[in-house]
């Protein structure tokens, strides 16, 4: 007997961006404005859980508009605007009577430049997302431990989590930050250009800590740089602005995208012939 | 083997323009300098007479006493601060405990959670509140604050008056230091929220965002983000409150009671502080006694000087900075 829900996958492959899942995280007709600027043009893209979706495109496109207002981030900017839906597990994250907090915290963020709190050490940097939320935890010390592990910082700063976090190179305090948004256990990590101001070896620890992680939760990683998509996203989409507000122009399995793309603005882009 | 070559000196040539400017700003930054040292000596040249005939009593003793014969010549004398230095403080201290609590809440409102209008609005109420006359919050204070003063005065006495802070024997509440406190609180609350909302405001945006990010509220990030970053401004902000409450003239001579009588108890009206001294025999003084009001005034600048020092020793000891 077939289902509907073969049915459903008959007429559209799970694929983000073309089917709703009622799981993970779902944007649907995203736009963006700052002001009266429209920045981001009806964008709808789905993250599966447990998929690393990497979202590239030129400068000035939307992308980090886009990630941002996942986890309601662009509503921090003066006249930020928005219009569309996110869902998580099927609940809008904007709808009226949301406790944002919450939102934040299901759904943690990695930012472009690492930011630590200076005036903490490294252990309370690590567990600080616990003391803000007022999440209570059984055992502390485990949880560091299993954080900085998975971000792959536990063996450079096992013997000194009292120093504080600013005494790191870059490339440690963002994986000190990422280890930050994972104490709080969210089910989405969303990484804004997270090896954008790092050496390659710190990007290449980076990167097998994504896909490390890319097991127990959803990742959509914004960047610059297509070798490092093509390297840990199991789907990219490519945004483009024409001039006018950005938008998506395709979205499939990172290996499409870069072998066979759709469209002839992506295989441009993927290519090297401009961006 | 080569030879380990010595250090090169390096120099460079400024332009001309560069030397001009910077004897500018060198003669700009030096003239304060200048200008302080040149107050500090004339007070202790004019008050040297008194100080050496006092000696170390002139701090420690509290009469104020001069006797002439016919002639004008002084016949006896007792100088002695230690009332009047006791005063300044207290009413200091008492002013920055009400106002640093207030001035942290309204700097962090304005940053924070005021409406962009109403944040221009007050921050220009702020500002004019900083430029008031004080002779003007000295006689809003005399007649309208000190009637309730004078309420909360008794409530406090009523409920803590075991603490001997406030302890009220005999039991006289009108012109106390506590309503001169309050009267200077308000006068200082402007800076310290001026400095305060400054400092906040440039708390750096991505550790704020990073806060928010992990599932901060507003009063989390504020806590892990804003205060560990402007604690030392902060600080900075209450210290030039502080100065300004203890060199603070005509307020606290028209509030207080100038008594030479030390007391510590807060809320009785006894007391007095060093400038308002200065003001209340400034006009009909001897030249002898001028001589003391001068040893007065440089004992006010070095009780200032030392408070300042050891806000800067206590700023320095607790700064685990949070920037």
């Amino acid at each position: 007997m077939t289902s509907l829900s073969d049915v459903a996958n008959a007429v559209a492959p799970r694929v983000p961006g073309t089917r709703a899942l009622g799981t993970g995280l779902e944007a649907r007709g995203i736009h963006a404005w700052f002001g009266k600027h429209h920045a981001l043009e009806n964008v709808s893209l789905d993250f599966a859980p447990g998929t690393v979706t990497a979202l590239i495109g030129p400068s000035g496109c939307g992308k980090s508009t886009f990630i941002r207002t996942l986890n309601r981030m662009h509503e921090f900017i003066p006249s930020a605007a928005m219009a569309g839906e996110v869902l998580l597990d099927g609940k809008d994250v904007y709808a009226p009577g949301t406790d944002v907090t919450k939102i934040r915290l299901q759904i943690g963020m990695v930012f472009q430049k690492p930011n630590p709190f200076p005036s903490m050490t490294i252990g309370e940097n690590v567990l600080s997302g616990l003391k803000l939320a007022q999440l209570k935890v059984e055992n502390k010390d485990d949880l560091l431990e299993e954080c900085l592990e998975r971000a792959g910082l536990w063996k450079e700063v096992k013997d000194r989590l009292g120093a504080h976090g600013g005494s790191l190179s870059g490339g440690q305090q963002q994986r000190l930050c990422i280890a930050r948004a994972l104490a709080v256990k969210p089910q989405v990590l969303l990484m804004d250009e997270p090896c954008s101001a790092l050496d390659p070896g710190s990007t290449l620890r980076i990167e097998e800590t994504i896909r490390q992680l890319s097991e127990t939760m959803t990742i959509v990683i914004v960047t610059h740089n297509m070798q490092q998509a093509a390297r840990v996203s199991d789907y990219t989409a490519f945004f483009l602005s024409d001039g006018g507000p950005g938008q998506m122009i395709e979205v499939a399995p990172t290996t499409e995208i870069f072998s066979r793309p759709k469209d002839k603005r992506t295989e441009d882009y993927v290519t090297g012939r401009f961006g | 083997m080569s030879t380990v070559p010595v250090p090169r000196e390096i120099t460079t040539q400024p332009r001309r323009s560069d030397r001009v400017f910077r004897r500018i700003v060198t003669a700009g930054g030096l003239s304060s300098l200048f200008i302080l040292s040149l107050i500090t000596i004339f007070l202790a040249y004019r008050g040297y007479e008194v100080l050496r005939q006092e000696g170390f009593r002139f701090i420690t003793s509290s009469d104020w006493s001069i006797t002439t014969d016919d002639a004008g010549n002084v016949v006896e004398s007792h100088f002695g601060l230690a009332a009047m230095l006791v005063g300044t403080i207290l009413c200091a201290l008492i002013a920055v405990t009400i106002a640093l609590p207030i001035s942290i809440a309204s700097a962090l409102f304005l940053n924070f959670y005021a409406p962009g209008w109403m944040k221009k609005f007050l921050v220009a109420v702020v500002d004019m509140m900083a430029a008031f006359p004080s002779i003007l919050f000295g006689i809003w204070g005399f007649l309208v604050l000190m009637p309730s003063a004078e309420y909360w005065a008794k409530l406090l006495h009523h409920y803590f008056g075991f603490i001997p802070l406030f302890q009220l024997q005999p039991y006289v509440v009108t012109r106390s230091p506590f309503v001169a406190g309050v009267v200077l609180a308000i006068m200082i609350i402007p800076i310290i929220t001026s400095v305060s909302r400054e400092v906040f405001s440039q708390a750096p945006l991505d550790r704020i965002q990073a806060a928010y990010a992990l599932g901060a509220t507003r009063w989390g990030m504020i806590k892990a983000v804003v205060l560990p970053y402007g604690r030392s401004g902060v600080i900075g902000g209450a210290m030039l409150g502080l100065g300004r409450a203890m060199g603070e003239t005509v307020a606290v001579f028209t509030v207080l009671n100038i008594v030479f009588q030390v007391n510590w108890h807060m809320l009785l009206g006894v007391g007095g502080n060093v400038a308002s001294l200065i003001i209340l025999k400034f006009g009909d003084a001897s030249p002898y006694e001028i001589k003391a009001l001068m040893a007065a005034g440089l004992v006010l600048f070095l009780l200032t000087l030392a408070v300042n020092a050891i806000a800067d020793v206590i700023v320095k000891k607790t700064g685990k900075s949070g920037r």
